[in-house]
């Protein structure tokens, strides 16, 4: 078990370098000049110049490499070009609220796939399974962005029941908090939840085929009781672990529903700044998001393995 | 006296040996016997036809615009009404097939092309090789992927052909990993064993043994890819760099209309609707084909 | 003494009111998110508006670009013109307590021209040095009579930060800005939003009605409109042209529409890089000319801007004093369009339209695109990123682009930079003596009359070659509750907050 963990571990460093190689790339190798970009409405030659000279724009890539890397080593993930700002702030300040969207998401993704699920697998073949589906699928075959802005129109706008955009921290005010992040983590959750009822269907066709569920059914259980009390238990554990997994889908899909909604999270903070060549920023979020996501991955593979006793010998 | 009529029955026949259908076939048969599959399948081949015969069935021209039909509601002369610009929402919706099902299917092809290729390399050859191919994947997959399509697309340039190139780029490791898991798994097989110790070339061994067997997961991770990309196409529109005006793609239609939902909403309702019902079916069809294809699934 | 509990309730409920009416919040939506808030490094059109409440500057403009009096009271030019001197104003204080003084006054200048990175060198370079005469009394000399210079200083480079806290932070100075204007810095979450309290010292307090006021940038226009509908923000700047007809119809907001002083229009490349010389339209002055003929502006403002925009064809509005009225707006004339490609030996010229990917550029190539074509244009429309394509236009690798200028209030802020020799916004490569020559005439003579005949005689030349064409003015659109009083419709497009009441 210890040695599993450790050889992950190790695999972990080749991957982490490849990361930080393939995002720098593809920041720098991004078209246009980003001393230009960033110059704004006042491009005067001393302000290029000055542009240039500090993100070290006319030294060779590598070089440039090297001077990212040293630096994150060391802590320091350089600084936003727009804004001054150090991006080790920017990422600390942000870090909360993308956390605490992507577990409202996580939430209302369960909340839907679960019960989809075991309908659908329950009801294989018949009209309920197309309904089940169909509905965990609505989420995954609409843009977020376009499904986001009619859900704003709708109960900002004409009812008026949430805020259209905006955060409130939970410390603040746990209750204008909920109100704002309520849209955006659906929209998100919405997403995912049909590749987790998907899991929970198969799941659950396993487990209601399995030996024990037919020697409940012998015993004269009712339906009821050996599908919710007994198939569920076992179908649960992959789904729960998958769903940990898809944190990292999350993260992708934050990127357009925080632009839309305006939740000042880490999707929003690396739009803005592939557009504007915010190098560092982009680079230093990336870095922590995928460092995140591969440690993630490290922990629910554990957790499967531990969790799942036909794989523990 | 005994008179056993083994011999002489004119009624017996020899049992005749029926042949056991190939596991296509038997596929195909589950598929049909699958309702959600088969709706599936049904409307993207009526995409298809769709895209296919634009220039027969759309009543206007899609980009011709008219200064004085500007953001009308749906009437008798145009069914789906007008944009921002006076062109019918209907014909861009129908010629709009053509640009979303291009970039489902092309993207997807692009990444079946690069992920097999390389998830082959990486099977086969093993080795540093795969070590190598196996991290720079892991890093592929750890980077969001909308992130890594947005930076693809911006420096390739905004258009249809390069948002498809970045997104098939972009959701090529999926299918790495999975050609190189079926490649593992097969490649101990005792029919490939035997191909090798005959002699086989290397090549043709993974072409004509290993190549047939991962098809059938492929195929159903290929037509849920294509339901991902027509949505990654909508996104990358949504961010101006998708298909450029005035060649209508649903998701460039969806980005100029979000600006007018109060005022016109026909715009956004129905290439909303479209990319629905499309990348649906394609979810459907993929799922049918899952359950169809994969022994596992009862 | 005994309290009764009635007289303890009036007595704190006596003690909340003053609390409760003062606590007044003003949250202004943004179309973008501020760069720096330092003004000398600061280089975004929407930071200027968070400016507005947190540093005030030398001198204001008013509805009618009138230089009025804000930080200095009065100013005098010396005999040559080459000396400007300030009166400041007595007792002002910076949000830290230090004096807003002379010294204060040179130590800012200084700093615009000499910090490295400073985006307001360009701007104070005719500036040779500063003179402190007394306490509130200041001697700018110049090198050579700089008309636009007062402009200037109604701007970013006239904004005054406090001198001890410049020392101390250095660059990280927009971390935590300090300045002398009716707001103080709070904090600043990225992208989220900017907060700035009421500064009790200031000069003009009676003027100042909110405790707070906060700046929140959202990018979308049908979500920024959302968040004022639902009552989030009490103000919104640009709003969409094609909201105009909702927001007019919902009575519990107004708007204002002040046509900007900037333009929206198309550059040529006349000479900038030898492509210029590749395609008709780049070669030939009379292909620019039928170029421009087959336009209909007022059909582009129609289509483009849902008729939110005025049709210009100059750097300056029609109705600004600098207008040339020698070069009016012109018709569309196809007929004179054709016969004009038919002379130049090209009926069928085909060149490429570059334009970012900012929806209202889109609109306006494509409505282009569709109008030059009846004359005969067979132009292509190349979509780039924003960014992309300022790198192309300052490589010169661009036939024409689509580009607009937010505008300064001096007519020479629109124009010096752009068709200059060698300036650094001149995409279009034009480069030609005796316009240049004019152009220092514009700057350096001080009398009105006299600047504007030197524009005469610009926009007479430009006439004739077209390195840009002009297309039109927008409309700046704001929108707010009706509960908001005292709005200034300034045509910078910035909104000032002192005056402002929320009901």
């Amino acid at each position: 078990m210890f040695t599993f963990f450790v050889r992950r571990l190790v695999t972990l460093i080749p991957t982490l370098v490849f990361v930080s190689m393939l995002i720098f790339s593809l920041q720098q190798l991004l078209p246009g000049d980003p001393a230009l970009v960033l110059a704004g409405e006042d491009p005067s030659p001393e302000a290029i110049a000055h542009i240039r000279a500090k993100l070290h724009l006319d030294d060779p890539l590598p070089v440039r490499y090297g001077y990212w890397i040293a630096g994150v080593l060391q802590g320091d993930l350089g600084e936003s070009a727009r804004t001054h700002q150090p991006v080790l702030d920017l990422i600390l300040q942000k870090l909360p609220v993308t956390i605490e969207l992507a577990l409202l998401a996580l939430l209302i993704a369960l909340v839907i796939s679960i019960p989809a699920g075991i309908v659908s697998a329950v009801y294989k073949g018949g009209a309920l399974d197309t309904g089940a589906t169909v509905f965990a699928l609505t989420g995954l075959s609409t843009p977020n962005f376009w499904l986001g802005i009619m859900l704003i129109l709708l109960f900002s706008v004409e009812l008026g029941w949430l805020p259209a955009s905006g955060y409130v921290s939970p410390f603040e005010n746990l209750r204008a908090n909920l109100a704002s992040m309520i849209m955006p983590a659906f929209v998100l959750g919405n997403a995912i939840a049909a590749s987790l009822m998907r899991h929970m269907r198969s799941s659950m066709l396993q487990e209601l085929g399995a030996d024990y569920v037919r020697t409940a059914r012998a015993k004269g259980l009712s339906e009821r009781v050996v599908v919710l009390k007994h198939a569920l238990r076992n179908a649960l554990t992959p789904v729960i672990t998958l769903g940990a997994l898809e944190l990292g889908t999350l993260l992708s899909g934050a990127v357009l529903t925080e632009q839309v909604f305006t939740i000042p999270g880490f999707g929003k903070l690396i739009i803005d700044a592939v557009f504007n060549r915010d190098y560092a920023v982009v680079q230093g979020v990336v870095l922590v998001t995928a460092t995140t996501y591969i440690m993630l991955n490290l922990f629910a593979d554990m957790a499967y393995f531990m969790l799942n006793p036909r794989l523990r010998k | 006296m005994m008179n056993h009529a083994t011999t002489s029955n004119p009624t017996l026949t020899p049992p005749t040996l029926k042949k056991e259908p190939g596991p296509w076939l038997r596929a195909w048969r589950k598929l049909r016997r699958n309702r959600k599959g088969m709706f599936g399948l049904y409307v993207v081949l009526l995409f298809i036809a769709m895209a296919i015969f634009a220039p027969l069935i759309s009543p206007f021209d899609p980009i011709e615009a008219s200064w004085s039909a500007i953001r009308k509601a749906p009437t008798g002369t145009h069914w789906f009404g007008t944009d921002e610009l006076g062109r019918d929402v209907l014909a861009r919706v129908i010629w709009g097939a053509r640009a979303s099902l291009l970039a489902g299917v092309v993207s997807v092809a692009i990444s079946l092309l690069t992920g097999v290729t390389i998830g082959m390399l990486a099977g086969f050859l093993g080795g540093t090789v795969d070590s190598l191919i196996s991290r720079a994947t892991d890093a592929f997959l750890a980077c969001p992927f909308l992130i890594l399509a947005i930076a693809l697309a911006a420096f390739l340039g905004p258009s249809l052909t390069n948002a498809m190139i970045a997104i098939g780029v972009s959701a090529s490791p999926i299918f790495v990993r999975l050609t190189r898991a079926q490649v593992l798994q097969i490649k101990v097989e005792d029919y490939v064993e035997a191909a090798r110790a005959v002699g086989c070339h290397p090549f043709r061994i993974a072409v004509s043994h290993i190549l047939p067997n991962v098809t059938a997961p492929l195929i159903v991770q290929a037509s849920l890819a294509i339901a991902s990309a027509v949505i990654a196409e909508a996104s990358l529109s949504f961010l101006g760099l998708g298909q450029q005006p005035p060649d209508p793609s649903w998701g460039s239609m969806l980005n100029t209309a979000k600006n007018f939902m109060d005022t016109a909403p026909w715009m956004a309702v129905w290439p909303g609707l479209a990319i629905f019902v499309l990348v649906l079916s394609f979810n459907l069809l993929g799922d049918g084909l899952r359950d169809a294809l994969d022994p596992k699934h009862r | 003494m005994k309290l009764s509990y009635r007289t303890l309730l009036a007595a704190s409920l006596i003690a909340c009111l003053p609390f409760l009416a003062s606590a007044q919040t003003l949250r202004i939506g943004l179309a973008e998110d501020p760069d720096m808030l330092d003004p000398t490094l600061a280089r975004s059109f929407v930071g200027r508006l968070v400016f507005m409440s947190l540093c005030d500057k030398l001198f204001d403009i008013d509805e009618k670009l009138n230089i009025v009096p804000q930080l200095a009271t009065g100013y005098e030019w010396s005999a040559d013109s080459k000396a400007l001197t300030l009166k400041l104003r007595e007792g002002v204080t910076f949000h830290d307590g230090e004096k807003m003084d002379a010294e204060a006054v040179k130590y800012n200048l200084e700093r615009h021209k000499t910090l490295k990175g400073s985006s307001r060198s360009g701007e104070v370079r005719p500036i040779t040095s500063i003179d402190v005469v007394d306490a509130n009394t200041v001697r700018l000399n110049l090198n050579t009579p700089f008309a636009p210079l007062l402009a200037v200083l109604a701007d970013r480079a006239g904004m005054m930060v406090s001198p001890k806290a410049a020392e101390a932070l250095g660059e990280k100075f927009s971390n935590s800005p300090v300045c002398s204007g009716p707001f103080k810095f709070v904090d600043r979450v990225a992208q989220d939003r900017i907060t700035l309290e009421r500064f009790g010292a200031y000069w003009n307090k009676d003027a100042v009605h909110f405790d707070k006021v906060v700046y929140t940038p959202i990018t979308d226009a049908t979500v920024r409109l959302a968040n004022l509908r639902s009552g989030q923000f009490d103000f919104i700047e640009r709003a969409a042209s094609s909201d105009i007809a909702s927001i007019q119809k919902d009575a519990r907001l107004k708007f204002s529409k002040i046509t900007e002083i900037g333009y929206q229009g198309i550059t040529i490349n006349t000479g900038k890089t030898e492509r210029a010389q590749s395609q008709p339209l780049g070669q030939l002055a009379k292909v620019r000319e039928a170029f421009e003929l087959s336009l209909d502006r007022a059909g582009i403002v129609q289509v483009a801007m849902d008729g939110q925009a005025t049709p210009g064809n100059q750097w300056v509005a029609p109705n600004n004093s600098y207008y040339s009225k020698n070069v009016p707006v012109p018709k569309r004339d196809l007929v004179r369009a054709r016969a004009l490609l038919k002379e130049a030996g090209i009926t069928n010229p085909t060149f490429t339209l570059m334009t970012p990917t900012t929806s209202d550029s889109q609109k306006i190539a494509q409505v282009v695109q569709a109008m030059a074509k009846e004359a005969g244009f067979n132009i292509k429309i190349q979509s780039t990123e924003f960014a992309t394509s300022l790198s192309l236009a300052d490589k010169g690798d661009f036939d024409a682009y689509v580009l607009g200028w937010s505008g300064r209030a001096d007519p020479d802020g629109n124009i010096y930079n752009f068709i200059g020799c060698k300036q650094p916004s001149n995409y279009s490569g034009y480069c030609v003596p005796e316009v240049d020559a004019l152009l220092n005439d514009s700057r350096s003579k001080l009398q009105p009359a006299e600047r504007l005949a030197a524009y005469q005689g610009i926009a007479a030349q430009m006439n004739k070659d077209r390195p840009l064409v002009y297309l039109y003015h927008r409309d700046w659109l704001w929108a707010y509750t009706n509960k908001l009083s005292g709005i200034r419709e300034i045509p910078d497009g910035l909104l000032r907050v002192t005056g402002l009441k929320l009901n």
